[in-house]
């Protein structure tokens, strides 16, 4: 029985360090996909294009990551960096095809 | 929602494609094909009455609007605007010692072109400058005190035509075509430039609204907003436009605004001033 409990001990102990690590390794993770999403984010803002889904996103992901929610910041994180690289997008291909809606 | 908006964008990013226009930059040719543009796309408006917004394009609207016309929304920030005007700032001086003919009848001659500094000044612009010239803080550009100083000298110069000039200055020439450039480029998570809707869509409803056409669109400002339950100025339409496109609006009075101020008011030159004006 004794030998049982220890077992249990340690495969509690193993988990719960397992555990951390996941979290600790989510956290960077975040860390990590956030400075991508923000990097892309300020391109946009150097273009003059960024776009208001781009910062409810960031800021969703902002909020979660406080929340030690890292699974939820990470995904909002990406969705920031995926609409942020569109506007850069748009910005870059506007330098020209703005011309096509002009009036002439 | 969010999802429905990413997919609206991407489709509408993937259908972009570009080609080229001609490089000159010809202001008087522009206004040309503006003007054109309009008139034969509503050959029953009169083409003074562009300056009156969508009221030009649906009769509905115009009855109630003429019918609101008997009160005005703008009237008590008119009143505002008067005694603002009016009154001495701290030095002594007023507005009217910073404006030609004291201020009176020449918001037809804003945006001008600064070519000390080389930039385009706005009238808005040039009313803060005057208040920082004399030792006052600047006010706010989206702020009730801003519309109503606007509104009173739109009132003033009401039926003078918009008279701008963009001078044979390289700056002055790329201040107008940066405007236009402006004014023509998708942006914002909708992929909408301010052409999608008051160049190809005027007089369709958006919603509840119906769009106004590009022509006069400035000769009407400040406004009276429903919407906004109050007046706004020049930089509270820009910016208002940009959330609405789901961009993130520029700072008020941004290099982007004054000249794509400079670009509208130019092309909409001989329509008369209607502002203050108001709009649902």
């Amino acid at each position: 029985m004794k030998k049982l409990s220890n077992a249990l001990w340690s495969l509690a102990s193993l988990l719960s360090i397992g555990s951390a690590a996941l979290a600790a390794s989510s956290e960077a993770d975040f860390k990590s996909a956030y400075a991508r999403a923000d990097a892309a984010e300020q391109e946009a803002g150097r273009l003059r294009n960024q776009w208001l889904a781009t910062e409810a996103a960031l800021a969703d992901a902002r909020k979660a990551a406080e929340k030690q929610d890292f699974e939820t910041a990470i995904a909002a994180t990406k969705e920031a960096e995926a609409l942020a690289k569109a506007s850069i997008f748009q910005a870059t291909s506007e330098k020209e095809a703005w011309k096509n809606l002009e009036i002439h | 929602m969010r999802f429905w908006l990413t997919t609206l964008a991407v489709t509408a990013l993937s259908i972009a494609h570009p080609t080229h226009a001609a490089d000159g930059v010809d202001p008087a040719a522009d206004a040309r094909a503006f003007r054109n543009y309009f008139v034969e796309k509503f050959p029953n408006v009169k083409l003074d009455d562009f300056a009156n917004g969508p009221y030009s394009l649906n009769e509905d609207m115009r009855r109630q609007w003429e019918e609101k016309e008997q009160f005005p929304p703008y009237e008590f920030s008119l009143e505002a605007g008067k005694e603002l005007f009016a009154k001495s700032f701290a030095n002594g001086k007023h507005y009217a010692d910073c404006f030609a003919d004291q201020g009176i009848g020449v918001r037809q001659n804003y945006p001008q072109f600064d070519e000390k500094s080389g930039q385009v000044i706005t009238l808005e612009l040039a009313l803060n400058r005057c208040r920082e010239t004399n030792g006052e803080k600047a006010i706010s550009y989206t702020g009730d005190d801003m519309a109503a100083l606007t509104a009173y000298m739109a009132f003033t110069s009401r039926g003078k035509p918009f008279d701008i000039k963009v001078p044979d200055d390289p700056r002055a020439l790329e201040a107008y075509e940066n405007g236009k450039r402006y004014f023509y480029t998708r942006r914002g998570q909708l992929n909408f430039s301010c052409a999608t809707c008051h160049v190809q869509n005027p007089g369709e409803r958006l919603r509840a609204e119906v769009l106004a056409p590009a022509i006069g669109i400035l000769n009407a400002l400040p406004i009276y907003r429903s919407e906004w339950g109050g007046m706004g100025t020049t930089s509270r339409r820009f910016i208002t436009c940009n959330s609405q496109v789901r961009g993130v609006p520029l700072e008020p009075q941004a290099e982007e605004y004054r000249d794509l101020e400079y670009f509208l008011s130019y092309v909409s030159n001989g329509l008369p001033i209607s502002g203050p004006g108001s709009r649902p």
